[in-house]
């Protein structure tokens, strides 16, 4: 659970996402492997960043295992969430006309 | 020394609490039963039920299990008369384990008033008796603990649930039984699972059940994944399920239970929520309260919830014991939660100390000391249908 940056947790090495520990504000900058980025939304605790570029259709990986797919091409730093990245089982339920729901229905 | 203090039943078991239960056949008897239990605010009496009016073996056998749960010292039911539960037989189950126990058909007493006056009564009765009998010495290995997640969050398998897993080993270390469970949120770790099984036939029999949890949530629509758990963080099922998955702690798992079966030995026990055959009732549990129903039906003498975004609910019988993940929650909650495993995340303690300080509460809770929750009077409960067929002979190794 070491990273660089106390505000970010890295959970195996193998990630290509930390989750975010401490509530960063829209423009906040962060260390990611010893490099700086600037998070371009507020993003929450418990939320993830990319920790490098991943590309549409790749797997995103957390405490060192497949969490799902990315739906579009991610940036280093960028927010993962319900917006690039889909489950391999079962779309997820929001409450906002998610992509992932709306296709299940559609 | 022994770790617990328990009061011991006629059949031989210990609870770690002394309560009388109030329990209402159908809905139309609801009022009714609540009213006698409302009776007994800051007392041990706890009012449980099931709403149905036509017949469930789910529950019934959840019933049967729960009304002589080793926390329950007497129980009261309380009947219309006309609905289909089979009263006389949950009667009959509740004397045969040596615990006093009585109906009440509101169609046969006269009405609600009536009821009640005569309801209040035999609890008053029992209450006195039950304050009379002295706890004794419980070990490690008479002692049954459930763990659940709710309102979980991108905090909750970093911090929480991987503290709970720790308190898990520690409890299994010495001889507890420990049961974890919601297969549907274990989507994505079965394999993993099937590896800790302690034979190669019980390992199948746990890809098989999560492999149902998968099919049964696809049918719905969705899997267990509610809105706030996206809110928090999470963004896919398997990526919950990961984290879920870390309450489990690192010993081998030694059976696959079904609602309502007891652990045969201590160790580390899966329990199966997700109903067997075509989806017939629904959701396999409506919310937090049906799976904590379960795992007391199971035995668990008290439950270790884990939250992030912050639950506050506890549960009728047993205790529950609230641990919170993030550290922004439990500012905001700080009331309602036990344990600040949040501090994980924010550098201020280790998950060593964390799993150490829930295993030391898990202890006090078994002594008698109230939580938080059962402190601020919650005693949710709720039970509904659902259909299981039994657990093959592979689940149980050590009971075969």
């Amino acid at each position: 659970m070491e990273s660089s940056d106390p505000r970010l947790v890295l959970l195996a090495p193998e990630d290509n996402c930390v989750v975010v520990a401490r509530a960063l504000r829209r423009g906040e900058r962060v260390t990611i492997d010893g490099a700086p980025v600037d998070v371009e939304r507020a993003v929450g605790v418990g939320h993830k960043l990319a920790r490098r570029p991943i590309a549409r259709g790749e797997k995103v990986l957390k405490y060192g295992a497949v969490i799902g797919t990315a739906s579009a091409p991610i940036a280093r730093g960028e927010h993962v969430h319900t917006h690039n990245l889909e489950s391999d089982y079962l779309p997820t339920y929001t409450l906002e006309p998610g992509r992932a729901f709306a296709a299940k229905q559609g | 020394m022994s770790a617990l203090r328990g009061y011991l039943r006629a059949d031989g078991c210990k609870g770690i609490r002394n309560v009388v239960a109030v329990a209402y056949l159908v809905e139309c008897a609801h009022h009714v039963a609540r009213a006698i239990a409302a009776r007994f605010e800051d007392r041990p009496v706890h009012l449980i039920g099931f709403p149905g009016c036509y017949p469930n073996a789910y529950a019934d056998r959840m019933l049967r299990r729960l009304c002589t749960h080793p926390n329950v010292g007497a129980v009261l039911l309380v009947s219309l008369g006309c609905e289909s539960f089979n009263r006389r037989a949950l009667e009959a189950h509740i004397r045969e384990s040596g615990r006093p126990a009585a109906t009440l058909v509101i169609q046969e007493s006269g009405g609600t008033r009536r009821t009640v006056a005569r309801g209040v009564e035999w609890v008053e009765e029992w209450l006195a008796e039950l304050d009379g009998q002295i706890a004794v010495p419980m070990g490690l290995d008479e002692f049954v603990v459930g763990t659940v997640c709710g309102g979980s969050d991108g905090t909750s398998g970093i911090t929480a649930n991987p503290a709970i897993g720790r308190a898990f080993d520690l409890l299994i270390e010495g001889g507890a039984a420990c049961i974890f469970e919601e297969t549907g949120e274990l989507v994505g770790c079965e394999h993993h699972m099937a590896s800790r099984a302690a034979t190669p036939a019980l390992g199948e029999e746990i890809v098989r059940c999560v492999a149902k949890a998968a099919r049964y949530y696809a049918t719905l629509g969705h899997g267990s994944f509610a809105v706030g758990n996206a809110d928090g963080g999470l963004t896919t099922q398997e990526e919950k399920s990961l984290g879920a998955y870390a309450k489990s702690g690192a010993s081998r798992i030694a059976g696959l239970l079904k609602p309502g079966d007891q652990p045969p030995t201590g160790g580390l026990y899966l329990l199966d929520v997700v109903p067997d055959g075509e989806v017939r009732f629904g959701f396999p549990n409506i919310n937090d309260n049906a799976e904590i129903a379960e795992l007391i039906a199971c035995g668990a003498h008290l439950v270790l919830f884990s939250t992030g975004r912050g639950s506050v609910v506890g549960s009728a019988l047993a205790p529950v014991i609230k641990v919170c993940a993030n550290p922004e929650t439990y500012r905001k909650l700080e009331d309602d939660m036990d344990v600040d495993a949040g501090r994980i995340l924010e550098g201020r303690a280790t998950l060593d100390e964390v799993g150490r300080e829930v295993f030391d509460l898990v202890l006090r809770v078994g002594n008698g000391a109230p939580t938080k929750s059962e402190a601020l009077g919650h005693r949710e409960f709720i039970l509904t249908y659902k259909s299981f067929e039994p657990a093959g002979p592979a689940c149980l190794p050590a009971a075969a």
